[in-house]
Order: C-alpha cells, then sequence, then structure tokens
C-alpha cells in the first residue's frame, strides 16, 4: 500500500515566542494546537488522532491528550528526536489511509533557551542506555559529535570551511524577512568563518540558535481536506530510517537520509531535480550538507560545493531552502527542528511564505529531518509534498 | 599556537553486569574489546549478542591498544578547558569514541597513530583514552 495521495497536510502553526520563561511546556503544546485548528478550520473535537515526541511531558501522548481532553483511536509517540515530527506526519497518514483515523493533531513544544539547555550539554540518558558508559566520560555533546562529522567530511571530500559557511549566509538571507527570527542579521561567508571557534571545525555561526516555543501540523483525509479553506497539500511520499554505528564498523559521512529520502522519492514517483523548495534540517551547517548528498540532490563529497555561492538562496540559487531562517537563524524549539522543516515547506505550498522569499509557482516541495546525533545514532525521516 | 592538553574531571562511567569485565580490565590497564565465536568480527562497544551476526557466543579480548585517529573534534568553547574528543580506528578493526590526551590538541591529525593511556574517572574505573604515538 502506497501512502500517495492518501492524506493531505490542513493545518500548520509555529508558535511565535522564542523565549517562554512563564509558561509551561504543555501549555506551549496546547497553545500551537490552538494555532493549527485555527488555521485549519477545524474544532479539537475534530481530532482523532495524536502525535507527540519526548518534549511532551510526563507519558506523552497521555499526559497531553488528558491535558487538551483529546478523543483519539489513532496515537504515536515515536522519538528519533529532531527528526520525530516528520515520522508522526507519515505514520498519521498510515492511520488515516487504513481507515483508523479521520484527523491527526502532531505537536512539538519545549524551553532549552528558559532551561538552560543546549548542545554544549552532555544528555545523560542514564547507566541503562548502553552507549552511555562508553560515550559520557569522554564528554560527548552534540556540537563535538556533529563537528566530528564536518571534520572526517572535509578529510575525505575537501569540503571547506567556506563552504559550511555559505549554509549559515542562505538561511540569514531569508531569516532577515522573518520578523520572529531569533537572527535577522544577513551574514557573509567571512563573519562566519571569523565566528568564535566553538568545537573544530564548527564555528559559533555553523551552530544553530538555542530557543523556546513550538509548533503543529494537522493531518486529513483527502475529502476533508477539499471541504476546507486553504490550499490543499497532499502527501506524496514518506520515509524513514535509523542509523548508528554498525558495532564499531563506522562510516560516519553519510546519515540515515539516505534510506529515508530514498524511500519517500519512490513513493512519490518525483525525483530531487523535481523539488521546488527543500526544508532541510540545520542543527549545524555541515547537517545541511551531509542531507543534501543522501537525499541525492547531488553526489556524495558535493555537498560543499553544492551550497556555495548562494545555491540554496531563495531567488538566487537552484534549490531554496529554509526559507524562515531555519534553525540556524529563526527557532530551533526544544532543540528539536524538524516541526519548523514541515511548516515552512506548507507555507511555501500554499503560498504563504513572506514575499521576498516565496518560491514562485511552488508545487513541490520536501521536508527533511534528521534527530538525534549523526556521527552516532541517529533517525532521518523525509517527506515529500504537492499542492494539489 | 598550541592549545596543550589539561587534565579534566572526567564523568565516571557506570558499570552494568553485561560491562563489568571491561572496567575491571581498564583498572588493570587492559583494553577489552569482544569478538565473536561464530563469525570472528571484533565489535565495540562490547556487548553480550554480536552485532554482526546476532550469536550469542562472543568473548572478551585484550586489544593492542593502537589505532589511528579516524576523526577527532577540539572542543574550546564546551568545559573551561578544551578537549579533544575522538573516534579512534583501534588496530583491531573497530573504531570507538574517546579523548585524545597528553598533547598539543592543535597537531592532531586525522589518520595519526595512537596508543591508549588510561585516565582516572571521578569515583569510578579508569577511563580509555588516546594519545599520539
Amino acid at each position: 500500500m502506497s501512502l500517495k495521495n492518501q492524506a493531505c497536510i490542513v493545518g500548520i502553526y509555529e508558535h511565535p515566542t522564542r523565549k517562554a520563561p512563564d509558561k509551561t511546556i504543555a501549555q506551549l503544546h496546547a497553545e500551537v494546537a490552538h494555532g493549527a485548528l485555527a488555521d485549519a478550520g477545524l474544532s479539537f473535537r475534530d481530532i482523532d488522532g495524536y502525535a507527540c515526541a519526548g518534549d511532551a511531558p510526563g507519558l506523552g501522548p497521555l499526559a497531553m491528550i488528558d491535558y487538551m481532553n483529546l478523543r483519539v483511536r489513532h496515537m504515536d509517540s515515536t522519538d528519533t528526536g529532531g527528526s520525530s515530527y516528520l515520522i508522526h506526519v507519515m505514520h498519521a497518514a498510515e492511520a488515516i489511509a487504513t481507515g483508523k483515523a479521520d484527523i491527526v493533531l502532531v505537536t512539538l513544544a519545549g524551553r532549552p533557551r528558559s532551561e538552560g539547555s543546549s548542545g554544549t550539554v552532555p544528555r545523560n540518558f542514564g547507566a541503562n542506555a548502553p552507549d552511555v558508559p562508553f560515550e559520557l566520560p569522554y564528554h560527548a555533546v552534540t556540537l563535538n559529535q556533529y563537528a566530528m562529522a564536518a571534520k572526517r567530511h572535509m578529510y575525505e571530500y575537501g569540503t571547506t570551511a567556506e563552504q559550511l559557511a555559505w549554509v549559515k549566509v542562505a538561511a540569514s538571507h531569508h531569516a532577515q524577512h522573518n520578523p520572529h527570527a531569533m537572527l535577522r542579521d544577513v551574514v557573509t561567508v567571512e563573519e562566519v568563518v571569523n565566528s568564535p571557534m566553538m568545537s573544530d571545525p564548527l564555528h559559533r555561526l555553523d551552530c544553530c540558535v538555542v530557543s523556546d516555543g513550538g509548533g503543529a501540523v494537522i493531518l486529513a483525509r483527502p475529502e476533508i481536506a477539499r471541504s476546507l479553506n486553504k490550499p490543499v497539500i497532499k502527501l506524496l511520499g514518506a520515509g524513514s530510517s535509523i542509523k548508528a554505528l554498525n558495532g564499531g564498523d563506522i562510516d560516519l559521512t553519510y546519515t540515515a537520509g539516505r534510506y529515508s529520502g530514498a524511500t519517500a522519492f519512490a513513493e512519490a514517483g518525483v525525483t530531487p531535480a523535481d523539488i521546488q523548495y527543500a526544508s532541510i534540517y540545520d542543527s549545524f551547517t555541515i547537517t545541511v550538507i551531509m542531507q543534501l548528498e543522501d537525499l541525492g540532490f547531488c553526489k556524495k563529497g558535493e555537498g560543499g560545493k553544492f551550497v556555495a555561492d548562494g545555491n540554496l538562496i531563495s531567488g538566487v540559487g537552484k534549490l531554496p531552502f529554509n526559507t524562515d531562517g531555519g534553525g540556524l537563524c529563526n527557532n530551533h524549539p526544544a532543540n528539536r527542528g524538524g516541526m519548523t522543516k514541515i511548516i515552512e515547506a506548507v507555507r511555501q505550498l500554499r503560498g504563504e511564505a513572506h514575499p521576498k522569499v516565496q518560491v514562485p509557482n511552488c508545487g513541490l516541495a520536501l521536508a527533511h529531518g534528521t534527530g538525534g546525533v549523526i556521527s552516532s545514532r541517529h533517525g532521518s525521516a523525509t517527506l515529500i509534498m504537492e499542492r494539489a | 599556537m598550541a592549545t596543550i592538553y589539561q587534565d579534566r574531571v572526567i564523568t565516571a562511567p557506570v558499570a552494568t553486569p553485561e560491562n563489568q569485565p571491561y572496567y575491571d580490565a581498564a583498572a588493570r590497564g587492559e583494553l577489552l574489546i569482544k569478538r565473536c565465536l561464530a563469525c570472528s568480527a571484533f565489535h565495540y562497544h562490547p556487548r553480550a549478542i554480536c552485532p554482526h551476526c546476532f550469536s550469542d557466543q562472543t568473548e572478551w579480548v585484550v586489544a593492542k591498544g593502537e589505532g589511528t585517529i579516524y576523526t577527532f573534534s577540539v572542543s574550546r568553547r564546551v568545559l573551561p578547558t578544551a578537549y579533544a574528543i575522538a573516534y579512534v580506528t583501534l588496530a583491531e578493526g573497530v573504531s570507538m569514541m574517546t579523548n585524545i590526551v597528553d598533547c598539543d590538541l592543535d597537531a592532531l591529525e586525522i589518520g595519526q597513530a595512537v596508543k591508549v593511556v588510561f585516565k582516572p574517572s571521578d569515583g569510578g574505573p579508569p577511563v580509555a583514552m588516546f594519545t599520539p604515538v
């Protein structure tokens, strides 16, 4: 069974807050749900499916379904870090396609900025996580593990700091038009490579922001989508995968996006050359380069050349990406960027992106997420969507 | 420019029934890895079930303690002192996360030969790290 054309994204909402010390995480989840329902023109009583990941409090769906008083027959708490929400969309489409749900809500929210959590703090999942005793003593943090992937990519393929910087430059060109973005100043390659070295080879401006906030999407079966007052955005294909350390026989130059992307493109029946807009997870600049290769937008090892010279800037390059400013400039709520990747792709397909970054007649878009750590264990997920 | 390694407080690993022999060996100054009796492949980190063929017949082996740097990163703004996190590929073929110590961190290179040294942890067993040969 294919998911192609089986479900549509009918509601989106990105929380405008970037710092929310006076709100609870549950409240932020409910606020983004409220916003997405208003966007879709639906009531919370219309929802019969719900998904959230580890950013939600308590046992996730149990806590949030109680808090929002939802009545559901589909629920999903898949947690692959920042890519979870794309997988929730895939699972929601599966539920809709098989008659297990009609309208599914997915929420993300968190307050890492208020709580002092970031990619420079070790994440200790406890000794029951089998990897922890073999990684925690080495002070492995998100930042330096992505840096190790970048270092190896540079070694094998000649990728340069300037090429990495172009990813940030492109994001900043987009963020200048987003009044909610945390970083709205356009930066140059020189400014990126001259920003403080955090963990070789990643500079401060190679890293995403830390923000509070959240987002939500709502999926529905196509006949419901057509009855609402928004452009109909169909899911054409979806894929997910997890890549880890292979028992110590490692290759850190590629991600699970190689597999999730191939699955999604095959289901959608399109190729990377057909994609008019791409939301690409941008925890760090290297993340974008490796995922673009793994998704097939260029050959392995040529991601650095692909992103250089403004090729990701809307209206300038061949592949407009992250036109909201992405995680690098706009926001990265809950330290998990997958939700906002979906939201901006839907905005582009609806024609609701900022006019300065809107892709003309955007009919086919991709959203891709990576969650966890690119140089150890991570989950990748890819969605391909089309405007009907 | 040089960034000379400085000792830091190392978070103690928590031993489990599955990895206790690894940490007992570390206290003796030995780096243990596991080999599968069914497929002969080494793996890291050590497990009861071989991650290459899923056999439950695995044995502990003392690694030579020699390897090369697969990749690394000198973290300069994470802790008060700079430190080098790395993956080292052991002579036996498996790669492990580690730190590179007792050297100028600015002189490290991928492919560089290294050997194991053990550093004390904060209230736990010693931790396997590597230093240039």
